[in-house]
């Protein structure tokens, strides 16, 4: 009785196998995450850690965004910062031009770079492979060209300032503060994602992402699901630009750019295309690494290119799958 | 829920189908009708046709020419996700099996369309979802052990040998509760043993109400289950009629069937 | 008015040239592997640096810019075989984040092994700019485009009517089938390579006395390259010419007539709108998936 075992396609190397995320694996991701962000700061020597893990957590969250629809739907985007850089200027233009409020710009960054996909991602998605990212790496640059060109409304490449945010009379400044919004805004995201994977839209994006034609015969509407996707993830990567505006009180088109694109797709394949949580480790790494390698600052763009090539040649399927295989193969 | 037709009701109808690809006349002027509760097959020499003619049909190409009617509604023109919704279903000759997820999640993603939470739901994991999944999980399950699957459920369907791989879309191609189910090819690169338990299968749904159409190689299971068979030769139908008319169609035995091969019909 | 518009046409022209001799280098990579590799950039970037930093050293300039041309070969052999090869079979995606990570890569080591500043090469006949119909017209210009038009002639040369040649366009037209009839398809996978670092080296050295250059210019160079493969029609070696040239007319008269600001935006309006429109480009040919 011979079997022929069907050949799987390259692409199936990339991501581990989705055995399922398990009750049990939902919920050891969401307490160890808690965890971490609940106990660190016991280990913080100064009140910088707190701002340096803050832009971990905030870098995590747009990276999150853009596994969603990496990871589960399977589109590429070289243009992820530009929603970051979207929603992280609404923040300086808003309250300067429009008077509103910095914290109520915070939601409608998130609407505005929603809309912005919307419009955007219809003609986009339609691509498939290095057309799609090309494409996204094309909006990219043409937001970041924008906020570069556009010097009298947006400060151009030096940047604008970022009014300080106020609830209640309650002034919201400091370190620890920023590190306790933005680990809870984190959670909450990885939450999301977490409950997308285990649903029934998040099952239609696995699908497509392994076969559109299939999909669409098991009456999956692709390029609507597609859409949703990349709308989720505009929204959290103007979430995390919000957050980060506020953070730094200042924000550059650096923060919607090319290189920064490039560095939110590394922190999702690193981390591991599949894993929600891998977003988090990657994230951490990227930012962490420059932390670390001050010294070496000059080296940061050869270090950085050197484990890109590293990771996509050696450990495809990125550290948390790679990590959980190890094991499953020890137990 | 589909309502359940009439036995021998006519739910799909294909009338004068024609494509070409660059100067190519891939189809040219083929039609055929599906009844419920009966089995169609498509037969025919390689590059007849057959897999596009599907391709067309369950609306993954567009035809230049034909009409498509499903339960009495042109759909000439419809994608392949509202043909879904409409109650037409298919599997493919090369698999299309979604190799990254297991093989329940693939039957769980063909219950789709019966899946009915809406994304902030899903977002949100509310109670809607948690009742989606439960449902469908459940549903998947039985279609599992339906096509002897079940033991596999968890396991990636990339590990999976191609027989199963081939059970494995029927049952996710069910999970959509088909009115019409259309199949390519599903015992290619079966032995005799796989063969006969998609023999089975596939008489099991017809019997359920469901019109199947079936594209295949193996005369013995083309004459064994089917009622009615269309012959297809360089694009163009050469024949139709029952299994016996065709098989003893010196046309057809000529183009096709050798006869060697109208012998080996002839013992089915 | 004439004189401007001339003026126009010959800048567009000369960047144009780059840009094509860019896209050239993209398709001949992209035919033989299916790879899209952005450190192609890298390449003109090498050409110019190694050039300029060679001449700083004493180095007269023909010796040079054969040193230039010859690292940048080198380095295009050790991409394919230490970063491309290891990967093969990977998908698209994959392999576009591995060059771009080696483009950065690359980008990281010339900062350090050069400087972060601009530089220049003196014009090869001289910088005083010629007249012609009102217009001024840097000398350089010819010769951009002298050059150009002569890698044009010599690959066209190459590949129809050489053997090895001909083993290029089997491969690009059918791996397997060229692998079958006794092709080495990693040579020519490596030739490839070779090739195109070569041309891209040569573009960069030409456009220096013009454009200067530095540790970073690869980055959007790569990106304008691609958008005139594309425009031309992704794998079409003809089309990544026209291309390049309509890319570099559409820049510099963008530039001039509506706005100099957006003059980069340029690149990425052609990228989107070819990819919308008729995303084959102008020379290539459309794909039907096969289920």
């Amino acid at each position: 009785m011979e079997a022929k075992t069907a050949p799987a396609p390259a692409a199936a190397a990339l991501a581990p196998p989705r055995t399922g995320l398990r009750l049990s694996s939902r919920w050891a991701t969401l307490l160890v995450l808690a965890v971490v962000i609940g106990t660190i700061p016991w280990f913080f020597p100064s009140g910088f850690y707190f701002r340096v893990a803050a832009l971990v957590w905030v870098t995590g969250l747009a990276a999150v965004g853009l596994q969603i629809l990496m990871g589960q739907a399977g589109q590429v985007s070289l243009g992820h910062a530009g929603f970051v850089g979207i929603g992280a200027y609404s923040m300086a233009l808003g309250p300067k031009y429009l008077g509103l409020d910095v914290l109520l710009c915070l939601p409608l960054g998130a609407a505005a770079a929603a809309v912005i996909a919307f419009v955007v991602g219809r003609p986009i998605l339609r691509l498939k492979g290095h057309y799609l990212a090309v494409a996204t790496l094309g909006f990219g640059m043409l937001v970041t060209m924008v906020l570069v060109s556009e010097v009298g409304i947006t400060g151009g490449p030096d940047g604008i300032r970022v009014p300080r945010a106020e609830l209640l009379g309650w002034r919201i400044r400091g370190g620890e503060t920023f590190y306790w919004i933005t680990g809870g805004a984190l959670q909450i995201g990885v939450w999301i994602a977490l409950n997308l994977q285990d649903s029934p839209s998040g099952r239609a994006l696995a699908a497509l992402h392994d076969s559109e034609v299939a999909a669409r015969t098991v009456g999956i509407d692709v390029a609507a699901h597609k859409l949703r996707a990349f709308v989720i993830a505009a929204v959290y990567g103007a979430v995390a630009g919000g957050l980060l505006a506020l953070l730094n009180g200042f924000v550059t088109p650096d923060a919607a750019g090319f290189l920064a694109s490039v560095e939110y797709v590394t922190m999702v394949v690193i981390g591991g295309l599949a894993s929600v949580p891998g977003a988090v480790v990657g994230a951490a790494l990227l930012v962490l690494l420059p932390q670390v390698l001050t010294v070496f600052h000059d080296y940061e763009h050869a270090v950085f290119g050197l484990m890109i090539m590293l990771f996509m040649i050696f450990l495809r399927v990125g550290i948390v799958p790679g990590l959980a295989a190890l094991l499953r193969r020890r137990g | 829920m589909n309502a359940m037709p009439g036995q021998g009701q006519v739910l799909l109808t294909a009338k004068g189908i024609g494509i070409s690809f660059g100067g190519l006349r891939a189809v040219d002027n083929v039609g055929f009708s599906a009844r419920a509760g009966e089995i169609l097959a498509i037969i025919g020499p390689n590059g007849a046709g057959k897999t596009t003619l599907f391709n067309i049909v369950s609306g993954l190409y567009r035809a230049s020419s034909g009409r498509i009617a499903l339960d009495g509604q042109d759909v000439t023109d419809a994608p392949p996700h509202r043909l879904a919704a409409r109650g037409l279903s298919r599997t493919f000759q090369n698999l299309q099996v979604f190799f990254r997820m297991t093989a329940l999640e693939n039957v769980m993603a063909g219950r789709h369309l019966q899946e009915k939470s809406g994304l902030l739901a899903d977002l949100f994991r509310l109670p809607g979802t948690r009742w989606a999944n439960d449902a469908t999980r459940e549903a998947a399950m039985a279609l599992l052990a339906e096509v002897g699957l079940a033991d596999k459920a968890d396991l990636p369907a990339g590990s999976l040998p191609y027989g199963a791989l081939k059970r494995l879309e029927i049952a996710r191609a069910m999970a959509t509760n088909p009115r019409v189910l259309m199949l390519d090819e599903p015992a290619a690169g079966c032995n005799p043993v796989e063969t006969e338990e998609i023999d089975h299968l596939i008489a099991a749904v017809a019997a359920r109400g469901v019109a199947v159409v079936l594209i295949e190689h193996d005369m013995k299971l083309v004459m064994r289950i089917s009622r009615h068979v269309v012959v297809l030769n360089q694009g163009r139908m050469l024949a139709e009629g029952t299994p016996e008319e065709v098989r003893s169609n010196p046309e057809v035995i000529a183009a096709y069937l050798g006869t060697h091969g109208a012998k080996e019909a002839a013992r089915a | 008015m004439l004189a401007e518009l001339l003026q126009f046409l010959v800048s567009g022209l000369t960047v144009g040239a780059v840009y094509a001799l860019v896209a050239l280098g993209f398709t001949l990579i992209y035919n033989a592997s299916d790879v899209v590799n952005f450190a192609q950039g890298e390449f003109v970037m090498l050409g110019g640096m190694v050039t300029v930093f060679a001449v700083a050293v004493g180095l007269p300039l023909p010796l040079a810019a054969t040193l230039a041309i010859l690292v940048a070969v080198g380095v295009g052999l050790l991409l394919h075989r230490l970063a491309i090869e290891p990967a093969r079979g990977a998908s698209a995606v994959t392999l576009i984040i591995i060059t771009i990570g080696a483009s950065i890569f690359l980008r990281g080591i010339a900062q350090i092994v050069f400087d972060k500043r601009f530089h220049q090469l003196p014009a090869f006949s001289g910088s005083d700019p010629i007249l012609l119909a009102g217009a001024a017209i840097l000398p350089q210009s010819f010769w951009v485009l002298g050059g150009a038009l002569l890698v044009f002639a010599g690959l066209f040369l190459f590949l129809e009517k050489t053997l090895l040649g001909k083993a290029v366009l089997a491969t690009a037209a059918n791996r397997l089938a060229a692998q079958l009839v006794g092709v080495d398809t990693s040579f020519v996978l490596a030739l490839s390579f070779g090739l195109s670092a070569a041309i891209g080296a040569f573009a960069g050295i030409l456009i220096t006395p013009i454009t200067l250059t530095s540790f970073d210019v690869g980055t959007l160079l790569a990106l304008k390259g691609f958008a005139a493969a594309m425009l031309g029609g992704m794998g079409s070696p003809l089309g990544a010419v026209v291309g390049g040239l309509v890319l570099g007319l559409l820049e510099s008269f963008g530039a001039g007539i509506i706005s100099s600001a957006y003059k980069d935006a340029v690149a990425f309006i052609v990228i989107l709108a070819v990819l919308f429109v008729m995303p084959q480009g102008l020379f290539g040919r459309r794909s039907v998936e096969r289920v």
